[in-house]
């Protein structure tokens, strides 16, 4: 029952500090890093909301984290660099895009996986109805012939 | 007309029941899990397990009495130690501040940082409810808890002889998670 | 005394539903016509009883009985009218009512719309349907009753969450949940399909109704909810991949999946197992769905708080229907045998191809959903699959969706070739082109948005494609007229449906060119953005019915003319102790102007001004989707029981 409230007063936080606007003081000043900040920023977890970037909330510890991009950014430092601040502080966790190994490889390759057994269904499916006994299209003779037919019928 | 179906198409037909049947296996797991505390889809666990305390200078807390805190003091310990991450204003934190002193008496050292905190309003907290902390620091920007993959307050983290983090706890330490983590930890890296 | 009747009352439903299940089930089974037709009033008294226990809720809440606990956790008197009812819904134990009610609804449905339906299969939906009842009554009954009382009784509610108190969040569980539990109606026809052992072409025709129903209502539903994030959460964003957005997607995928091969089965009497498969598995996504946000495995904001216990009961019911479900699939789907055959290259062809892609779609949605919970029981990792994640698998699934719906339509059934069918999507292809260089042109070089434009224009000139084909438009124009009268209303539901997903392609792609800015700015400062400068009048307090606010005054003006005045304001509930920020919109054809209102510091304020283009088309676009559907709903062709009355009655007179 205490679980409850505390759920639910967190979830009440979560959605209200989502209507506070940022400070525009934290924006960088040239628009093509603020940008890549941002894009950085969309694949960071905020740790604290429920499955939203640091980019789309307003929750305390995203504002931290955006300023923290926005810096290593405007040192110049790459984005690989940056991402791997952040996983090594966080882990995988606070990427929304989860990191490509053995144990997430079922979840990448799951639309080739999906195919894959669809098309194999398929096909088993044909061949067991016997689909290959669809007419095939008719030689040059067998269509003058049906002409003729036609012609015939009138 | 009915066809006897081969053994390829059976299972074929049978593949959804048993794809379900095991999610649904799983899911059961996960809601025992739930309420034996053994599943958590909200905890996180730290990635610094196994690694060095990363390294900070934390000023001291100005009339606490007590020395700051910086990364250099956490290696070569004599025992294992807990870092606790605090703050006045949050609630949880006040929640678990008579274990936190319990355990002091208990002759357990435990290292505090004050998180985005005023060094006076953190001052007033320890003034009024007690002071577990051998030593404290103060982080006021936060960064430090970054350093060290914080999210929330309180977390607390255990330090084994060697420096590396062993073990962190996010949320109010309770007198059940002393007694079946704490204590426990405490004497394996003793 | 209300809150008793309505306790009643869901008991009542309960017995009825189980006498209901046995009734239909026996009377099938023993061709009994007496009770058969016993089932039509049974229903009838299922949804009367669900109906007055839903009305006495919605008094207990209209006359705020704080001596009911639901009432005290959700409602205050306070709150306006229309929040105090849709408050009877907001919460578990209400939506719970909301979703037995919506069963009892389709139940007496199925009752007045399939009086064509032979009696053997109309008795065993009925039976279905209350089945599937019985578990949710029961479930509400054991676990989750609107109706405890509290005593002594609270001085007033508790539940006065501003953010609940919106039109837009008050109709999106009632449309969506005619969505999920619409599906409960094609998941029944499947099941008395595989009971009587025999699916027919007349099945497939029986069943399209209600999943187009379903499907459209789902549509509604999922993009009332995004429109409301929209235009609620201060950001622009629609669409999170959140756990519970996509549990409302995946029955989304399923049912668009069904009643595409529910017309292979209807025309061409092929896909019969896949059929029924999916119709199973369109309802058991949607059980899917009411798990995982009632019983506590996902962290979502949109979860209900919930513990494990109300979990368990849930996943006995899924396991009991979807598991029922796909047992009994295993052990008569294989009595089924197609007949009907076709070229992999046809109309029919192109139909398994939209299935599959539909298919490998739902596949990603829920492999990405379930993986977190997956991996962290099994392998004990944390991951999280967030939005980059699925915009990046979905994509390869969709293009080719997109390329393919506006060819599929222009093959014959049964064997087609390819080359005519693109030769005359020669014009279509232009406009996929021309969208795109027209979209770097205005936009510069942004390669997705102009994809999505490409793909929009694509659509739309195909569904158009679509009918002139059909009205033979260009090849034989005098007659077209004449055919396009003649043209049954299917076709141009079909034509529209396409096309209203080109139009919300075209929202998403313009959603794509949004541009944003942050500034602060003192009265009398003005700000620019795509074209429009935006001058601060004044910041003035307002107050509201249960708020007061700060409100902001932004006259927006390009190339000094004045267009419009924005007021977005930060609202404070003293009562609920809480502050939201309303946006304020200025929705034109072309784009949505939007401001924000932050925090005011030294005389100004912080704001963020956005500009969205085209993003009403996204759920315009939705709305078109559900439109053609509708429009297919009302073929003569759908309502078979009207074509069986008028012989009867001309039999009559004769």
């Amino acid at each position: 029952m205490w679980r409850c409230i505390l759920l639910l007063s967190l979830l009440l936080l979560a959605t209200t500090a989502k209507a506070a606007v940022s400070d525009p003081a934290d924006m960088l000043r040239d628009q093509a890093q603020e940008e890549r900040a941002r894009v950085l920023g969309r694949e960071l977890r905020c740790m604290v909301c429920q499955n939203q970037s640091i980019e789309d909330s307003d929750a305390d510890l995203a504002r931290d984290l955006r300023r923290i991009v926005r810096e290593q950014v405007a040192t110049g430092r790459t984005d690989r660099e940056i991402m791997g601040y952040l996983h090594d502080r966080y882990g995988d966790f606070v990427l929304l895009r989860p990191p490509v190994r053995l144990t997430t490889l079922a979840l990448w390759a799951m639309p080739v996986i999906a195919l894959g057994l669809g098309a194999t269904l398929i096909m088993v499916a044909r061949r067991r109805s016997g689909a290959a006994s669809i007419l095939p299209p008719l030689s040059a003779a067998e269509r003058a012939r049906l002409v003729e037919l036609e012609q015939d019928a009138q | 007309m009915s066809v006897s179906p081969g053994p390829r198409r059976r299972i074929l037909l049978f593949a959804p029941l048993g794809i379900a049947a095991a999610a649904g296996a799983g899911f059961l797991v996960m809601l025992r899990g739930l309420s034996s505390g053994a599943y958590n889809p909200k905890g996180v666990p730290s990635a610094l397990l196994g690694k060095p305390v990363p390294e900070f200078d934390l000023a001291a807390l100005a009339g606490a009495d007590r020395p700051g805190l910086t990364a250099a003091m956490l290696r070569d310990l004599d025992q294992p130690l807990l870092v606790n991450f605090f703050a006045s204003w949050c609630v949880p934190c006040l929640i678990e501040h008579p274990q936190l002193m319990r355990l002091a008496t208990d002759g357990v050292p435990i290292m505090g940082i004050a998180y985005k905190d005023k060094p006076t309003e953190a001052l007033g907290f320890l003034r009024k409810h007690g002071t577990p902390y051998q030593r404290i620091g103060v982080d006021l920007p936060g960064r430090v808890g970054i350093e060290w993959g914080l999210y929330g307050v309180p977390e607390t983290y255990l330090i084994d002889r060697h420096g590396l983090i062993r073990w962190r706890y996010a949320g109010p330490l309770t007198e059940d998670v002393v007694k079946a983590d704490v204590a426990p930890l405490l004497r394996r890296y003793a | 005394m209300i809150a008793e009747l309505g306790h009643f009352a869901l008991a009542l439903a309960l017995a009825l539903s189980i006498a209901q299940s046995f009734v239909g089930l026996l009377g099938a089974r023993w061709a009994d016509a007496r009770l058969m037709g016993a089932t039509g009033p049974l229903a009838a008294g299922i949804l009367i009883a669900t109906g007055g226990a839903f009305a006495c809720l919605i008094w207990s809440f209209v006359t705020n009985d704080t001596t009911v606990a639901n009432v005290v956790m959700n409602s205050h008197s306070a709150k306006p009218l229309l929040y105090k009812v849709s408050g009877s819904w907001g919460s578990h134990e209400g939506s719970m009512v909301l979703w037995v009610l919506i069963l009892a609804l389709c139940g007496g449905a199925v009752a007045a719309f399939g009086q064509g339906l032979p009696s053997v299969l109309h008795a065993r939906v009925q039976a279905v349907l209350a089945l599937v009842g019985v578990g949710f009554l029961a479930f509400i009954l054991a676990t989750s009753n609107p109706f405890d009382r509290v005593w002594p009784p609270a001085p007033d509610g508790q539940g006065l969450n501003p953010i609940l108190q919106d039109p837009g969040l008050a109709f999106h569980p009632p449309l969506l949940y005619l969505g999920y539990v619409g599906f409960a109606v094609t998941f029944a026809f499947a099941v008395a399909a595989l009971l009587e052992g025999r699916v027919d072409a007349a099945w497939g025709r029986w069943v399209r109704p209600w999943a187009l129903a379903a499907w459209s209502f789902l549509t509604l539903g999922i993009a009332l909810g995004s429109w409301w994030a929209y235009y609620e959460l201060g950001w622009g964003g629609y669409w999170f991949w959140d756990p519970v957005e996509n549990a409302s997607l995946l029955p989304w995928l399923a049912g668009c999946a069904l009643l595409h091969s529910a017309v292979v089965v209807e025309k061409r009497d092929a896909l019969k197992t896949w059929t029924v498969f999916l119709a199973l598995l369109a309802f058991g996504l949607s059980l899917l769905g009411t798990f995982l946000v009632r019983s506590g495995v996902l962290t979502s904001v949109h979860a209900f708080a919930n513990d494990p216990a109300r979990g368990v009961f849930i996943l006995g019911l899924l396991g009991c229907y979807i598991g029922g479900g796909f047992a009994l699939f295993a052990w008569r789907a294989a009595a089924m045998v197609p007949t009907g055959i076709f070229a992999p290259l046809s109309r029919e062809g192109a139909l398994v191809l939209n299935n599959l892609l539909l298919c490998s779609l739902a596949a990603v949605v829920l492999a990405g959903t379930l993986y977190p919970m997956f991996a962290d029981l099994l392998l004990g990792e944390k991951i999280s699959v967030g939005a980059p994640f699925f915009n990046t698998a979905t994509l390869p699934l969709v293009v080719p969706l997109v390329l393919a719906m506006a060819v599929g339509p222009l093959l014959p059934w049964k064997r087609a070739t390819l080359w005519p069918a693109l030769l005359r999507l020669w014009w279509v292809a232009l406009a996929g082109v021309g969208g795109y260089f027209g979209c770097l042109a205005i936009a510069g070089a942004r390669l997705g948005p102009a994809l999505g434009f490409a793909a929009a224009c694509w659509l739309i000139a195909g569904a158009g494609a679509d009918i002139s084909d059909r009205l033979a438009l260009f090849s034989r124009p005098r007659a077209a007229w004449a055919r396009a009268k003649g043209l049954p209303r299917a076709a141009w539901g079909a034509a529209i449906a396409h096309a209203g997903l080109g139009v919300m392609i075209l929202g998403l792609a313009g959603m794509g060119l949004a541009t944003d800015r942050l500034v602060v700015l003192h009265p009398g400062e003005s700000a620019e953005l795509a074209g429009n400068t935006y001058t601060l009048r004044r910041i003035e307090d307002v107050n509201g019915a249960n708020f007061t606010a700060r409100q902001a005054i932004i006259e927006v003006s390009r190339q000094g003319q004045p267009r419009v005045v924005l007021a977005p304001q930060k609202r404070n509930f003293p009562l609920a102790r809480m502050t939201t920020s309303e946006a304020a919109i200025h929705t034109t054809w072309l784009a949505d102007l939007y401001a924000v209102l932050g925090e005011e510091r030294e005389g100004g304020a912080v704001l963020r001004l956005h500009h969205n283009p085209l993003a009403p088309w996204i759920w315009l676009g939705a709305a078109i989707m559900a439109l053609g559907s509708a429009l297919s709903l009302s073929d003569r062709r759908m309502r078979i029981s009207a074509p069986v009355r008028k012989l009867a009655k001309e039999a009559v007179r004769a």
